[in-house]
């Protein structure tokens, strides 16, 4: 049986979702708006109570309607973060990070509990109240006492998601550190590829609450049907380790799918794991070695697979030892008259290098 | 005391006070009870409860202060049992006078308080919860402390509601001054007896003095509260 298996209907709207959680890991739930992702994360902290279903968290059954078993969101000792942070305006930072922190039984030494506080940045900010914070400090404050309560799994419903884009950019390496160097199994709620890329290693794909795929995020993001009736855009995220530098133009060479490919120089020496994503729409297709281009990148590959939509046409590429999806338009597939199995080169435009290793 | 008020105005004054403070004071964790009942739970009959509770704001004052009398009298049944068995008089006392204010204003206190309840998100107390506080936890740390402005709203409001109370007061526990005598009484007094009108006139603009710095403690307290809150 999977951690949590739901079943919960209202008016218009029907949730019928089973996925495993994969112990100390960060398991992305992914999908459009309206998929059913914040029923899923309200009903694992013990806010909704299913219609049916079982849930199961660190080895413990926190719900289960068949034999009748639903224990408070107080005792389950489930972290969230909230999309729209909830910090308790009258309280300072310090007391809204520790608000959890008091009252958990088995909560993380003092010293700890600082070095969290430390890593987040916030020990400057602690006799603040929330609302004099920025947006960015803010977020670090609700996700710094979600982790003080020393939670046996957290839950993070679209942390990023009101945030812009710079905002998000400084959350990102935070998360990012906690996912390093915590234990703690986490959900990660998201609509966004960029963010699921750089920290989730599980995917679980929702649409009109429906589990459309589960799987390792390298293997899910390069797969065509997942996103056909979603909003989505593709995108493919792969391991890849560092190469060398070049320090006089800034670059560093790094393998990913046995190929080697060119970035801006990365912060991690030769040896290193990185992990990088190559959005589809940066994916351009050539029938001819294209050497007069811009594009550092140019790899030969296979056409795999062609799945076309609206306007457009999703083409899933075997390069060496990995599959990429490129997005192009049917005009486009249609001129260059491309078909399964014929040998293309992939102009890759940009590779966003980032996230956890590996 | 003396300087610009005479002995009779201090004592009406600091008398008004003190009713309205007791008043005030006595009806507070009422009021904050019957605001979270009405403002959280739902029950059978809560219609009921609810035009119980705002009755004092249509009965007439004169007629409130009739059936304390004749409730709380020394000769009535509960009047004689209170004064046999505890020693608590409420006929001709301040204390009644201070009663039948707090019996007057309580709705005041309620709708201020039920306002700032129904307000709070109900997000902030869930995410209480799952870090691990129960109801109790919660009403201390975070409903309470987010209700303080309205709290506060409902006070200042009785407060100014008892220092104009007439009725009630005049016909429970009488016209005695150092006693019962309060502002309003004193007005009535001042208009009744010959060549009272500058003496009515002195306590009536007592009485305005009195509501203008309640409203800018009012302002200025709130702004605090609301700040205190993030609001």
């Amino acid at each position: 049986m999977k951690d949590v298996t739901l079943k919960h209907r209202r008016a218009g709207f029907a949730l019928d979702a089973e996925f495993d959680l994969h112990g100390a890991r960060v398991t992305a739930l992914f999908g459009p708006s309206g998929a059913g992702k914040s029923t899923i994360i309200a009903a694992i902290a013990g806010l909704l109570r299913p219609d049916r279903g079982r849930i199961t968290i660190a080895g413990e059954t926190v719900f289960d309607s068949q034999s009748g078993i639903s224990v408070p969101p107080r005792a389950r000792r489930i972290g969230v973060m909230f999309q729209d942070l909830r910090l308790f305006p009258h309280l300072s930072v310090e007391a809204n990070l520790f608000y959890g922190w008091r009252r958990a039984a088995s909560r993380p030494p003092r010293e700890t509990a600082d070095e969290v506080v430390e890593l987040l940045g916030l020990s400057q900010l602690l006799k603040r109240k929330p609302q004099v914070l920025s947006g960015g400090e803010r977020s670090r404050v609700a996700l710094g006492r979600a982790l003080l309560m020393g939670p046996r799994a957290l839950l993070l419903d679209e942390p990023l998601a009101s945030l812009d884009a710079a905002r998000k950019a400084e959350i990102l390496p935070y998360l990012e550190r906690i996912v390093r160097e915590t234990r703690i199994p986490m959900l990660y709620v998201s609509h966004a590829l960029d963010e699921i890329a750089r920290l989730a290693d599980h995917i679980v794909l929702l649409n009109h609450g429906r589990v459309v795929a589960e799987g390792p995020v390298f293997d899910v993001t390069s797969r065509l049907d997942l996103f056909a009736g979603t909003q989505l855009i593709p995108g493919t995220v792969l391991p890849a380790s560092v190469l060398r530098h070049d320090e006089a133009l800034g670059l560093s060479e790094i393998v990913a799918g046995g190929e080697v490919l060119v970035v801006p120089r990365v912060a991690q020496s030769p040896g290193g794991e990185i992990r990088i994503r190559i959005d589809a729409e940066d994916i351009m297709l050539s029938l001819s070695r294209l050497d007069a281009v811009s594009a550092n990148n140019v790899l030969p590959a296979f056409i795999a697979d062609i799945r076309e939509s609206g306007a457009h046409a999703d083409v899933q590429l075997q390069v060496a030892g990995a599959r990429l999806v490129a997005r192009i338009t049917r005009r486009s597939l249609q001129r260059l008259g491309l078909s399964p199995g014929q040998p293309v080169f992939a102009v890759i435009k940009s590779v966003t290098v980032g996230g956890r290793e590996g | 005391m003396g300087g610009i008020l005479t002995a009779a105005e201090w004592q009406a004054l600091l008398l008004s006070l003190r009713v309205a403070l007791a008043a005030v004071v006595f009806d507070l964790p009422f009021a904050f009870a019957a605001a979270l009942l009405l403002a959280r739970c739902r029950f059978p009959g809560k219609w009921l409860v609810d035009g119980f509770i705002h009755l004092p704001l249509v009965l007439p004052p004169v007629a409130l202060g009739y059936l304390l009398l004749i409730s709380l009298g020394t000769r009535a049944p509960l009047g004689a049992f209170l004064l046999a068995n505890f020693g608590i008089r409420f006929v001709f006392s301040w204390t009644g006078a201070a009663l039948a204010s707090a019996i007057l204003t309580f709705p005041f206190q309620v709708r201020a308080i039920r306002l700032s309840l129904e307000s709070q998100e109900a997000g902030l107390s869930e995410a209480a919860g799952t870090l691990g506080a129960g109801p109790l936890d919660r009403l201390f740390t975070l409903h309470l402390p987010l209700a303080a402005p309205g709290i506060l709203a409902g006070v200042i409001t009785a407060f100014a509601a008892c220092l104009g109370e007439f009725g009630a007061i005049i016909t429970f526990v009488s016209n005695i001054p150092g006693e019962t005598r309060t502002i309003p009484l004193a007005i009535y007094t001042a208009i009744q007896s010959p060549g009272g009108e500058t003496a009515a006139a002195r306590l009536a603009a007592i009485s305005i003095l009195l509501a203008l710095a309640g409203l800018v403690l009012a302002d200025t307290a709130g702004r605090r509260a609301r700040a205190s809150i993030g609001r």
